[in-house]
């Protein structure tokens, strides 16, 4: 079995994300580049799948040079092949065209399974894997909390959280594109000997002139920008003392919460 | 400009985000001089809508369509906007439409603005929607067809423009879907454990507590102020509390008279449980943390020098 797992290199939380002047990039020394959180616990359950059912695992980003760190760490973690997508000369904005650009280089591969994350931690469109499902007539899967394989490799059974706790078993046929909720696994850490491996890894490459799709264009970043405030913040700052003392003013005083 | 509105239900009473998105396509289409049109898949909830001001109420009576099923929602969708040929499809930013609708921005190649908070008609209709965990917000401009969904809160059900509108009753031909999806039936994990919306006061918990053994903590301070115990969702992830602690879009929707957070940084699926609290007070030492920017008291500082000295003093 075959299984593509859909990984994204983004800013960290930490990053303090100064915007240039052309109010779309940031300023690169405002940003550290880490995995998408929520990828890291797809990988994760595509290397468990692997282990149980002998599957290949291959790892798939899209985007600048510097995303290869996210292949390098999957390829470590246990990763089989990789495959990287160079966004130069191509629009990344739209999720769209995110989807038809990945789709056109992973269709041939007839994967079994593609797994990605919920959502990104910086963009959060939360569609990229559903896109690919549909473009390449496949089953689907969202908010995934637990994965068994079934029938010879034909099936998959799924667990899905729905809205305000509720939980429901859906059973799918292969191939299908699932998006992983958070928290369903832990993902591990790289070895040692998984990291001297990935020199040995193959990452194939494709670039502009090797992707062919149909570009929407409908879509258009105009500005990226602070949110204005909705209402009046009152801060309270100090040493530790002080905030204290302030603390316990608002909750006796104001808010009459406290004798 | 034709505007194609998905209402969501379930038992027959529809979703209040749907109801907001709803209110957000009739003012988006008073800019545009627009038509509105709602589908729904419920009768009761088709004869619910119209009392309200739209173009057409399209109710799709297939048995398919009586439980959630992606493909058969594709389809009739796929079927409607074939005919209605709308420049604009809405939705409410439910964890329903995260499962269905990209597909159908792949099938109709509309882009699919996700999770919206707002719009402004510039010429073009430009959508505003967080990015960044609600650190930054986006712009983004729909020249020609697209799919927009809304995120809960943003726009209010109330202000629904009241009409007399009549339902287009249809049953669709979805022999040809081939059942590649087969869902089966909902259930509960556990019994409700704790019921958080009817409470006065809520300290709630998040990563910034960085460790199970610093609870505790947290709970004293509950203690002192009478206060319930809640939590976002890394805590419940990690498994430092039970799910039925959490608060936000997974989990419990709360509007205590104040809402203590502690070490929540307040990422976006945690603020929709939780804004409509009357007074909210978020400690963070990131003075730049989302959470501050929906709170009325932001303390800036570290939990563990601050929180033993406020507990002393209560």
């Amino acid at each position: 079995m075959k299984i593509c797992v859909l990984i994204k290199q983004v800013a960290s939380e930490d990053s303090s994300l100064v915007l240039n002047d052309d109010k779309l990039t940031f300023d690169s020394g405002s940003i550290n580049f880490v995995s998408n959180e929520p990828d890291t616990y797809a990988l994760e359950e595509a290397l468990l799948l692997k282990e149980n059912n002998n599957a290949e695992v291959t790892v798939c980003t899209f985007g600048s040079d510097s995303c290869r760190q996210v292949l390098k760490d999957a390829l470590a973690k246990g990763a089989d092949n990789g495959i990287f997508i160079s966004n130069e000369g191509i629009d990344d904005s739209s999720p769209i065209n995110i989807a038809k650009v990945i789709t056109s280089c992973i269709k041939d591969q007839n994967f079994d399974l593609i797994l990605s994350g919920l959502q990104s931690n910086d963009i959060g469109y939360s569609q990229i894997g559903l896109l690919i499902a549909e473009y390449l007539d496949t089953s689907h899967a969202s908010l995934v909390m637990g994965t068994e394989i079934l029938d010879n490799n034909n099936k998959v059974k799924v667990k899905l959280e729905l809205e305000n706790g509720w939980f429901q078993w859906s059973e799918l046929s292969l191939p299908s594109s699932l998006t992983i909720q958070s928290g369903i696994n832990t993902p591990r850490y790289a070895t040692l000997k998984g990291i001297m491996s990935v020199k040995n890894k193959e990452v194939k490459e494709y670039s502009k002139d090797n992707i062919s799709y149909t570009e929407n264009n409908n879509y258009k970043v105009v500005e990226r920008f602070l949110p204005q405030k909705s209402k009046e913040t009152m801060t309270i700052d100090g040493s530790p003392d002080e905030i204290a003392e302030k603390m316990l003013d608002v909750l006796k005083n104001k808010l009459r919460l406290v004798q | 400009m034709e505007i194609v509105v998905f209402i969501q239900s379930i038992d027959g009473i529809p979703n209040n985000n749907s109801l907001e998105s709803l209110c957000a396509a009739q003012k988006i289409s008073e800019t545009k001089n627009g038509n509105v049109h709602a589908i729904t898949f419920d009768k009761d909830v088709a004869n619910n809508l119209t009392t309200f001001d739209l173009a057409n109420i399209i109710y799709v009576s297939n048995d398919e369509l009586k439980d959630y099923n992606p493909l058969y929602y594709l389809k009739s969708l796929e079927l409607l906007c074939n005919e209605i040929n709308p420049n604009l499809i809405i939705c409410g930013h439910s964890y329903q439409t995260r499962d269905w609708v990209p597909r159908l921005s792949a099938r109709l190649d509309y882009p699919f603005i996700s999770d919206c908070i707002n719009f402004s008609d510039e010429g073009e209709i430009n959508f505003t929607r967080p990015i960044y965990q609600a650190k930054l917000n986006e712009k983004i401009s729909l020249s020609g067809n697209g799919i927009v969904s809304f995120q809960a809160g943003s726009f209010s059900k109330d202000e629904l423009a009241q009409g007399n509108s009549s339902i287009n009753e249809k049953s669709l031909d979805l022999s040809g879907v081939e059942l590649t999806i087969n869902p089966g039936e909902r259930f509960k994990e556990s019994a409700d454990g704790i019921d958080l919306s009817t409470a006065e006061v809520i300290v709630s918990i998040g990563r910034g507590l960085s460790k199970e053994e610093n609870i505790p903590l947290a709970k004293s301070l509950a203690e002192k102020l009478n206060a319930q115990i809640g939590a976002s969702r890394p805590v419940v992830d990690a498994g430092w509390l039970d799910h039925s602690y959490q608060i936000g879009s997974s989990g419990q929707t709360v509007s205590p008279k104040l809402y203590l957070a502690v070490g929540i940084s307040g990422a976006i699926q945690h603020l929709v449980g939780m804004k409509g609290s009357k007074n909210i007070m978020a400690i963070n030492k990131d003075p730049n943390a989302p959470i501050f920017e929906i709170s009325d008291y932001a303390v800036v500082g570290d939990i563990f020098e601050i929180l033993p000295k406020l507990i002393e003093q209560l």
